[in-house]
């Protein structure tokens, strides 16, 4: 992989979200309905109404308008969130990382389980440990994220799992105060076990949410690729020499089925940071996904900018290292 | 001509007999069919069926728990919830909403993406590089956030959700239609309609969307599915309906509320969001397997 590849995708995407940030920007500001009516008191006249109007930009056209967000933005400057009267770009940095480290556990959680029935289904091919994998696979696609962290909660109130919070992203009883968001990694960082504990607690049923269907997919591809790579010479090789059944599978076969699937993780990938929407919402976990939503319903139209915004340069970055990483994994694709 | 036409009529009507047989040995098709069948007839019946209006409230009749429970109250089944409204009766109606949203919702992507699949797939050239591209663009965004933020947009209401579904999702239908539309223009018939001089719209309405059709009724079927959750997850988070609405998803929004005080609140709505979801898909997949060859031949 050059330096040049890396230089001409970073370059691709800005057109991209450029395109973004234009469609948004007007989707949001064609039709009717008006941000300023949430911020005013019943008390306000006229004149209060046109200054802030005035104050947030709203009273040019919306070409005019567009030309000074792309300005501000050039800048740095993500504009001022209507409903929580802060700078856009520190509260989404402050809520970023939270998805983040949400995202990174759920993604452990998929590919541990997802390999493990893809190997599972391989070791057992033809038989009905692998109509088992294929059975649950189908079962877990079948119902989306959101259902999952439904639930799991019903799952957790029925059966009185008190030790499985649903909500929140530590508990109240925890003195840890993180120097940045990343509580995760801070607080093993710094040694603190009962912060690192109850924030894991935390995650666990939102990550889990947000796996399964990844899960069933990469089980499903994976699968598929080593159920591929075993009608290879080389695997008949292996078995000349007398190398075990689990060895040829978790050795010889996994390692050339993988490039497959690591491309569709990394697509799918996408669609799990797409669903913090909704998993965070539900599991009141305070990253950007639940952001989102309380800003959409609050017609805050300089934080959904920036959240949307945001999102799309996840989406853009996953896909680039996706990139990367096939190039890394097949040789041949290096000079590509 | 018109022999050729009364030969090629006859042996479609043979394929579609065999096909309707082949249907109904499939048993994803049946099983599928039977639940859809079965929510359909809740919806339809809605009004004779349901016990009690769906969102009379009756502070008396608060948190009745379940006929399984020992505390059920005679006469509501499933019991009440936080505001003493009859659950069977709000799931009985919330089914009218679901199905009415998953088949306007399909009908209106699938429109909108089998006409620009057709053009796409049919034209090629820079009918399809623009089609094409405005389809790559659209599958970048996070399509969650966008329903959310198309309905915040546009104001709920049921019309709304379905307009932000077929705009989101026409894409779904776009790409499997031209591609399709691709592979049957290269066919002997689409040849020998050109040779016979027929127009290039006639061709592609008349000769090719037949073709294509087995497929738009597998995609059809499995949007409604997809249109059953966005329903669900945009009535979630309140963009849908009025909350007093039976919708599914605002059942399970209350019931996420109240979830410590009534767990039962939300476990029927879920339940019946997904037993709908795995008939629609287990329906269109059956159909998938069973449609394929007929349309290949």
């Amino acid at each position: 992989m050059s330096w040049s590849f890396l230089l001409r995708r970073l370059l691709l995407a800005i057109p991209t979200l450029f395109g973004v940030a234009a469609i948004v920007f007007v989707l949001l500001r064609v039709v009717p309905g008006d941000p300023i009516a949430m911020l005013i008191g019943p008390g306000a006249t006229e004149r209060d109404i046109a200054e802030l109007r005035r104050l947030y930009g709203l009273d040019e056209s919306i070409a005019l308008q567009f030309v000074y967000y792309l300005e501000d933005l050039a800048g740095g400057n993500f504009g001022t969130s209507i409903s929580m009267r802060q700078d856009v770009m520190e509260l989404v940095l402050g809520r970023l990382p939270v998805t983040i480290e949400l995202c990174l556990v759920a993604m452990l959680v998929a590919v541990g389980l997802g390999g493990a029935m893809a190997l599972a289904g391989a070791y057992w091919r033809g038989r009905s440990g692998e109509a088992a994998v294929d059975g649950a696979a189908g079962f877990i696609l079948a119902i989306p994220d959101f259902l999952w962290a439904l639930l799991f909660i019903l799952f957790v109130v029925v059966f009185a799992l008190d030790g499985l919070p649903i909500s929140g992203r530590i508990g109240h009883d925890v003195a840890f105060r993180g120097a940045t968001g990343f509580l995760l990694i801070e607080s093993l960082v710094r040694l603190r076990f009962d912060a690192f504990g109850s924030v894991l607690l935390h995650t666990v049923l939102p990550a889990f949410a947000l796996a399964l269907p990844l899960a069933a997919i990469i089980a499903r591809v994976l699968k598929a690729s080593i159920a591929e790579a075993m009608t290879q010479d080389y695997i008949l090789m292996a078995r000349v020499k007398g190398f075990s059944r689990a060895r040829i599978v978790c050795r010889d076969a996994l390692r050339n089925a993988l490039v497959p699937t690591v491309t569709l993780t990394g697509v799918q990938f996408t669609f799990l940071v797409g669903g913090t929407v909704l998993v965070e919402k539900i599991f009141s976990y305070p990253g950007i996904g639940n952001m989102a939503i309380d800003a959409v319903i609050n017609r805050d139209l300089p934080l959904i900018q920036g959240l949307v915004l945001t999102f799309a340069v996840l989406f853009i970055a996953i896909n680039l290292l996706v990139d990367m990483s096939y190039a890394l994994l097949n040789p041949r694709m290096r000079h590509g | 001509m018109a022999e050729a036409a009364a030969i090629s009529g006859a042996s479609t009507a043979g394929a579609h007999g065999s096909a309707a047989r082949r249907l109904l040995a499939n048993p994803r098709v049946v099983l599928g069919g039977a639940v859809l069948l079965f929510f359909a007839l809740a919806a339809v019946f809605a009004p004779l069926i349901a016990p009690h209006d769906p969102v009379e409230q009756d502070l008396m009749l608060q948190y009745i728990p379940p006929v399984w429970s020992d505390k059920a109250e005679p006469g509501y089944l499933f019991g009440t919830d936080n505001l003493g409204r009859d659950i069977l009766s709000r799931l009985i109606y919330g089914a009218q909403i679901a199905l009415f949203v998953a088949v306007a919702a399909a009908a209106a992507a699938g429109l909108l993406g089998t006409v620009l699949g057709l053009l796409a797939g049919y034209l090629g050239g820079w009918v399809d590089t623009v089609i094409s591209r405005l389809v790559e663009i659209w599958m970048a965004f996070p399509a969650v956030l966008l329903s959310i933020v198309l309905v915040a947009v546009m104001g709920t209401g049921l019309h709304s959700v379905i307009i932000a579904i077929a705009v989101i999702d026409w894409t779904r239908f776009c790409r499997v239609v031209r591609a399709e539309t691709m592979a049957q223009k290269q066919q002997d018939y689409v040849a020998s309609a050109v040779t016979v001089g027929l127009g290039r719209m006639h061709i592609l309405w008349r000769e090719i969307l037949p073709n294509v059709l087995p497929l738009l009724i597998v995609l059809f079927t499995l949007e409604m599915g997809i249109a059953v959750i966005v329903e669900a997850i945009l009535s979630y988070v309140n963009l849908s309906l009025a909350s007093d609405f039976p919708t599914w998803g605002t059942m399970i929004a209350d019931g996420r509320k109240y979830v410590n005080q009534a767990p039962w609140l939300m476990i029927l709505p879920i339940l019946c969001v997904i037993a709908l979801v795995l008939a629609l898909n287990a329906l269109g997949d059956g159909l998938k397997d069973t449609l394929d060859p007929v349309m290949r031949k």
